[in-house]
């Protein structure tokens, strides 16, 4: 008996109870479809990121406090270890020369208010040089100056987020917002830019990393970001940069090429898509139990088919492959509309979070559909070839 | 009904070729702590062309003699003949492969494949034969043609009547021209009309050369043979040859027209 006579009796058997078929089918295409949806939103979150990394240009280079490369820190500007200060940033400025960039930068999170409405942001402060470094489209109005960062003046540039919220059909551009309860002026605000490195850019606010200490009430410097005038200096500044520290930080300190933090974050990315994907499976291993439940059903319900095949000369391998390629037909079917539903989830969703549908997710969940038809079409496959053909066609 | 003279010769029987044989076959169940014997030593021939009864009432261990001649059972002692191979060694599978290639069955309860089509049932043994395509469907076709079917190809088992179920089974059964038929009570589920149409139907294949076995509990079923093994407690009591043999149908023609009116 061939493959194409066994699926062909498959499908007849199947056709013959289509809700029960469908139902045990659900499972599988529940699990296969949160596998490649999850999977997705992994990956589109992990390219997005890298696509953004990538777009800062091949030539900066960032320095971290603590030592990550000996994964004893609690990641960037680990928990026990000395921090940065301008002073630290001063000094790489001045060793490096004016052809590179420094830039020091501090993040935190902050509550804005105009007249009755309020929202929550984070600030991304720097100094002058943070449009070169990590560039920004002006829609209106313009960055911090020099002076206001020594003045550690109270201007602020806001994300289009941010914009659209506060200053709905407005030119924000002049106008005074509270931060933290301190009154700013707004300078000028970006165009939006999706999602990226640090969540949501455009939620974000800028504003001189003097002010954003004294508002925040610290002296650190989150990281250091500097700009290598030529791509080929990269290593040859990291080197420099790491005799220009080592005597205020030892070993306490890490730099990265833009090269080194993209394997960093697609490290952290890929280790969260599979972990979604792990959670995942655990569906499609559910999907798997069901299938497995409903043959054993099938079988006892079968006996009497079963000894009737085998009375006419059905041999043991017959009568399994025609359990296991029922079991298989359900979870391969059950697998194609998990993906192309997945597909379609992983479409719908695009809308807010990035998603991307790779080959390898599809056909990982596909073949994996396919393994849980037959590991778990396995067993009563073999109960139903064991069967003896006397019992079998007693049976009522 | 008609009754008449058995048409063969006692000769024909005595010198005729050994399709199946049982040597001293014995069937032993442990049901517990007892051990039920259903057979106690058989010895039997069959011979090639000849239609035989095995008779007895019910727990003579006709039915386990029928079980272990067709294969489905094992004994527990003493060997199985088929043309001439020994099958007490082989593997299910082997065995499987004997069923197919030279045994048919006819059970009492039909045992078609529900929701299957008459003309897919026929080709159930052709698929194990591993006969394909259109060569299995031109089989199957000619054995319902031959049982009287020929127009109810496409009918599910539940769409014919019992009569009709148990032809679709006798060309399920011979299609692919095995050595032997076995008929457990063939016409057992069946009233009397169809049973009288199926009783023709064995004998007409009877005459066209087919070894057929009719197991029964009926004395009138077993007089269609030409010989009946009387079977009681396991062993076989009396062997006699049928002098006034019952002939369902005086020939063929008449008896495909009777078997035709009784469906309508």
């Amino acid at each position: 008996m061939n493959i194409i006579e066994s699926l062909r009796i498959a499908l007849r058997a199947l056709s013959a109870n289509k809700l029960r078929a469908a139902l045990t089918m659900l499972g599988v295409i529940i699990g296969v479809a949160a596998v490649i949806l999850l999977v997705a939103i992994g990956t589109g979150v992990q390219d997005e990121i890298t696509g953004s990394i990538e777009g800062l240009g091949s030539n900066l280079v960032f320095v971290f406090a603590g030592n990550m490369e000996e994964g004893t820190g609690g990641g960037p500007g680990g928990m026990t270890t000395k921090r940065f200060n301008l002073e630290d940033a001063e000094l790489l400025q001045r060793r490096l020369g004016p052809e590179h960039a420094v830039v020091p930068v501090v993040n935190g999170p902050l509550t804005l208010r105009v007249g009755n409405r309020t929202m929550r942001s984070t600030v991304a402060a720097a100094n002058e040089y943070a449009d070169d470094v990590f560039g920004g489209e002006y829609l209106g109005g313009r960055t911090y100056r020099r002076s206001e960062i020594a003045a550690s003046a109270r201007v602020i540039v806001i994300g289009a987020t941010v914009r659209d919220r506060l200053f709905p059909n407005q030119d924000p551009v002049g106008k005074p917002i509270s931060v933290n309860g301190q009154r700013f002026t707004v300078i000028g605000h970006v165009a939006a830019a999706g999602g990226s490195l640090a969540g949501d850019q455009d939620n974000q606010v800028y504003m001189p990393i003097t002010t954003a200490q004294r508002l925040i009430g610290t002296t650190d410097v989150g990281l250091i970001a500097v700009k290598a005038a030529d791509p080929n200096e990269v290593e040859r500044m990291q080197e420099r940069i790491r005799q220009i520290l080592a005597p205020r930080f030892g070993e306490e300190f890490s730099v990265f090429s833009q090269e080194q933090t993209l394997g960093m974050f697609q490290q952290i990315l890929g280790t969260l898509t599979l972990m979604l994907a792990g959670i995942a499976s655990i569906s499609l291993l559910v999907g798997g139990i069901g299938i497995m439940n409903i043959m054993l059903v099938s079988v006892s319900e079968r006996t009497r088919e079963i000894g009737i095949r085998k009375a006419v000369g059905a041999r043991t391998y017959d009568i399994m492959s025609q359990f296991v390629i029922e079991a298989v037909t359900l979870s391969v079917v059950g697998g194609l509309v998990g993906v192309a539903l997945g597909a379609a989830g992983a479409a719908v969703l695009a809308t807010w979070v990035p998603t991307e549908v790779t080959a390898w997710a599809v056909a990982l969940a596909f073949v994996f559909s396919a393994g849980v038809g037959i590991f778990f079409g396995a067993y009563p496959a073999y109960r139903a070839s064991r069967l003896d053909p006397i019992e079998a066609l007693r049976y009522e | 009904m008609v009754h008449a003279k058995g048409q063969e010769p006692d000769g024909l029987l005595a010198e005729g070729r050994v399709v199946l044989e049982a040597r001293g076959v014995a069937k032993c169940y442990h049901l517990g702590e007892v051990d039920v014997h259903a057979l106690r030593g058989v010895d039997l021939s069959i011979i090639a062309g000849e239609m035989l009864s095995l008779m007895g009432p019910s727990g003579s261990g006709k039915s386990t003699l029928m079980h272990i001649i067709g294969l489905l059972d094992r004994p527990t002692e003493g060997t199985v003949v088929v043309e001439g191979e020994e099958v007490s060694s082989m593997s299910p599978n082997e065995l499987a492969a004997v069923r197919n290639r030279r045994i048919g069955f006819v059970f009492q309860s039909f045992n078609l494949l529900a929701r299957t089509s008459a003309l897919a049932n026929v080709e159930l043994p052709l698929v194990y034969a591993g006969v394909s395509g259109a060569e299995r469907t031109r089989r199957a076709r000619a054995a319902l043609e031959r049982v009287g079917l020929g127009d109810r190809l496409g009918h599910m088992p539940n769409q014919l009547s019992g009569g009709q179920q148990q032809r679709v089974a006798i060309a399920r059964a011979l299609v692919t021209e095995p050595s032997i038929v076995l008929a457990d009570e063939p016409t057992g589920n069946l009233d009397s009309a169809s049973g009288v149409e199926v009783m023709e139907m064995l004998q007409q294949l009877n005459a066209h050369g087919i070894t057929v076995v009719i197991v029964t509990h009926d004395d009138t079923v077993a007089h269609h043979a030409q010989r009946i093994v009387h079977i009681r407690d396991g062993r076989i009591s009396r062997e006699e040859h049928v002098g006034e043999r019952i002939v369902a149908a005086e020939h063929a023609s008449v008896a495909l027209e009777t078997a035709n009116e009784a469906d309508e």
